[in-house]
């Protein structure tokens, strides 16, 4: 089974998980996820892939703690094993020489993009690096991204970065303000959908990374299904990079939240027998 | 899905064999045709369909010693055994049958697993009627068959109940690594076959239980995981390997496991892609594959939550899209879920429908309702994205199509909307593009399907071969392992003459 090197909280609510995985590490891609199950009776969940070492053979994903599985993940620490993790998943992210790109990453989707920063740069891309937090405390990997951005970002909402506004309005400013030839945003649904609605008027190519519900991750099953330009596509098998001007975000809104009320259920009863 | 094949020479041979030898002409002799054909099938015992409709135990409980041997009574041990013609993976029928009558229940055991290494499994799923027992003798004298698949699994339940099959003597190691890619049926008999001539097998696995659609696809009740756990523990104890949550294709490709040493492939990975019908308010929220349905309920164990952190949505009026064994399985679950109403919507009539017939014999007595030559049109989601209704038209049968069977055409302005909270749709799948994909020079077919030589399974890459759905598109567990005995047989002729052609 695969054995966890390192769990640590990065800021509160949000964990770093290295685990020994060297054929993933040996494979990955910007882009990519792995399938986590935690133990025998645990779900399955996607994770970004936010890191790797391929000479250590380790892989690195950040997650935010909120339901039973990602709660499990917290409280594991280096020497425990994970009943699953397989990957790398999902096509990788497209890497080009575009000119400008803007990459913005919120919550666990700040370390989801770190991969694709480090790319596009080698790439001899100019990248701009923004993060959003709800709060300046939140704010972690500044060091990993600041030395790989050409500029730097923050935006947050309490003010200490010179702004109380959500992630879109920075958009717009920078878009504003110099030519911006694509756009990649990783993070929570809404983080995504705000960044696409921010380019959407200008029409600059806004790459998204979306994370709906998956099962197996392989195809097999449709749950993470989304509607892309009108076609349902499988997130796992076709993405998950989508054309966030063409994903039908209330679909995706209303699938991400089928099982909200048996997810609080599944954290009730986890919690009475984990903390009688 | 019937198909009569032609029985090899050499199987043949050894059938006849048996036929002559001097035990069965007394058994003949013993008991004559007349008194054989007076004996009654015996009833497989089942579970009461208002007690089983409520759980996921088994339904059915598997004849007693007594019954079997009476069963294999009725079996007239005729010259030119129809039942042998009629088995994908050619399993000696007439010599394990009447190793039955004796009450020699390991030797039948032992028979059987000559060509089958899944019995438990076969006798439970196999479609019997339209295989062996359809061109059974007696089925033509009397109108009713030898019970072939009951016999099957009691002779394999009293196997594995013994504490499972004796490992084989197995040559000396050949030293030829081989990969098996997916360890549902197809693999898990190349695996089992290869192992036993003494090469060095690795199965790799996208999920985390062996089994493949025997494990997601099947529910408890119509094929306890117990019984799949007892059949994986025999390879293990046979050589085997098994890579868990190995994903060919993306953790590493078929080029990387050559890199590594394995010398012979074959990819069993199935028919892993859902289908939907691109109709209206597919995506809703409470519509599901038939494939995510059952893997929740199946793989995930969500019929045990929230004990097991996977959910599933309940359904208190449940439709179930399709007419196959795969619909009849996510309609017997949605019910034991506590769906009040658990509805299969089938746009053919009831003479089409491709599921056994002793399955929705089961559906029927559990309380599930059929609607025939209706197709659903659309779904209507509530405010929070949730289905609530469909809307579903009539159909009638007109001309026969490709399939021979008489094609449904819409019914103009019979349109109706009917209320429901669950759909699962069960209309078939194709095959998993990840393979294919990540493999340069792999021929494959219009509908993603890999192209082979069926004569050996080979695929247009030397050394790799392939069988069951991901050749087919989409069949039975049985079709899947006569293509694996196929494959292994090619696979082990080639490591042999030193990896060449």
């Amino acid at each position: 089974m695969p054995r966890i090197v390192r769990r640590e909280r990065l800021v509160p609510n949000i964990h770093l998980l290295e685990v020994e995985a060297p054929e993933i590490a040996r494979k990955c891609r910007p882009g990519q996820f792995v399938i986590v199950m935690p133990d025998a009776r645990g779900e399955r969940i996607p994770l970004s892939i936010a890191d790797w070492d391929r000479d250590r053979g380790t892989v690195v994903s950040v997650f935010q703690a909120v339901g039973t599985t990602t709660r499990k993940l917290a409280l594991l620490g280096a020497g425990d094993a994970l009943a699953i993790f397989a990957g790398p998943l999902g096509l990788p992210s497209e890497v080009g020489p575009f000119g400008t790109v803007l990459c913005a990453g919120g919550c666990y989707g700040i370390a989801a993009i770190h991969p694709l920063v480090r790319a596009l740069r080698e790439a001899g891309n100019r990248v701009l690096v923004l993060v959003d937090v709800k709060a300046d405390y939140l704010l972690y990997w500044r060091d990993r991204l600041e030395p790989l951005a050409d500029e730097f970002i923050v935006s947050s909402r309490d003010g200490l970065y010179g702004d109380t506004e959500f992630v879109g309005r920075r958009v717009r400013d920078i878009l504003g303000r110099e030519k911006i030839d694509r756009v990649a945003a990783a993070g929570c649904t809404y983080f995504m959908s705000s960044v696409a609605e921010a380019t959407r008027p200008s029409g600059v190519k806004t790459v998204v990374s979306l994370n709906p519900v998956m099962v197996d991750g392989t195809g097999m099953c449709g749950a993470c299904r989304v509607t892309v330009g009108g076609r349902t596509k499988f997130a796992c098998v076709d993405g998950p990079d989508f054309d966030g001007h063409l994903v039908d975000w209330a679909e995706l809104y209303a699938r991400r939240r089928s099982y909200f009320d048996d997810e609080v259920r599944s954290l009730c009863a986890w919690e009475e027998e984990r903390f009688p | 899905m019937s198909e009569q094949r032609k029985v090899p020479a050499s199987l043949a041979e050894e059938v006849l064999a048996e036929f002559e030898k001097d035990w069965r002409r007394e058994l003949r002799k013993a008991v004559p045709v007349k008194e054989r054909m007076k004996i009654a099938r015996r009833p497989m015992p089942q579970r009461a369909p208002e007690a089983r409709n409520r759980d996921f135990d088994e339904v059915n409980q598997g004849l007693t010693a007594e019954e079997a041997v009476l069963e294999a009574r009725r079996c007239l041990d005729c010259a030119k055994p129809g039942c042998v013609a009629g088995c994908p993976v050619g399993i000696d029928i007439p010599t394990f049958v009447k190793l039955v009558e004796v009450g020699d229940f390991a030797a039948a055991a032992a028979k059987i697993r000559q060509a089958n290494s899944l019995p438990a499994v076969c006798g439970r799923v196999c479609p019997q009627e339209t295989q062996c027992e359809e061109t059974c003798l007696l089925k033509k004298a009397s109108g009713v068959a030898v019970a072939i698949g009951n016999l099957e699994r009691f002779v394999s339940d009293t196997e594995l109940a013994g504490g499972g099959a004796v490992v084989p003597g197995t040559p000396p190691p050949t030293g030829r690594k081989v990969a098996v890619v997916g360890a549902g049926p197809a693999g898990l008999t190349v695996a089992g076959e290869l192992a036993r001539l003494g090469h060095r097998v690795t199965v790799f696995e996208a999920l985390h239980d062996a089994g493949g659609v025997l494990v997601y696809g099947i529910p408890e009740f119509r094929l306890p995981k117990s019984i799949l756990v007892a059949e994986v523990a025999y390879l293990v104890r046979l050589g085997v390997e098994f890579r868990m949550n190995f994903i060919v294709g993306k953790t590493a490709t078929i080029e990387d496991l050559r890199a590594d040493g394995y010398e012979a492939f074959f990819i069993g990975s199935g028919a892993g892609l859902p289908n939907f019908m691109k109709v209206p308010g597919e995506n809703l929220v409470g519509v599901y594959s038939a494939n995510e349905y059952l893997t929740r309920v199946n793989l995930m164990r969500a019929y045990d939550f929230p004990r097991y952190d996977t959910p599933v949505f309940p359904g208190r009026r449940a439709a179930v899209i399709g007419g196959g064994n795969v619909a009849m399985d996510s309609v017997r679950t949605a019910k034991r879920l506590g769906a009040e109403k658990a509805l299969i919507v089938y746009r053919r009539s009831r003479m089409e429908m491709p599921a056994r017939i002793e399955e929705v014999h089961h559906a029927e007595e559990e309380g599930i309702e059929f609607h025939f030559l209706t197709v659903p049109t659309r779904y209507i989601g509530d405010e929070r994205g949730r289905v609530k209704a469909m809307e579903c038209l009539r159909m009638e049968l007109g001309e026969p199509d490709a399939s021979g069977r008489r094609r449904p055409v819409p019914v103009p302005g019979s349109e109706f909307i009917t209320e429901v909270d669950l759909v699962v749709v069960a209309i078939g799948q194709s095959p998993n593009p990840l393979i294919a994909q990540t493999t340069p020079g792999l021929a494959v077919g219009k509908w993603g399907t890999i192209d082979v030589d069926w004569a050996t399974m080979a695929t247009s890459i030397p050394g790799v071969y392939a069988g069951g759905d991901i050749v087919r598109g989409g069949a039975t567990v049985i079709l899947a392992m006569g293509d694996a005995r196929t494959a292994a047989a090619a696979m082990d002729k080639r490591l042999r003459d030193g990896g060449a052609g």
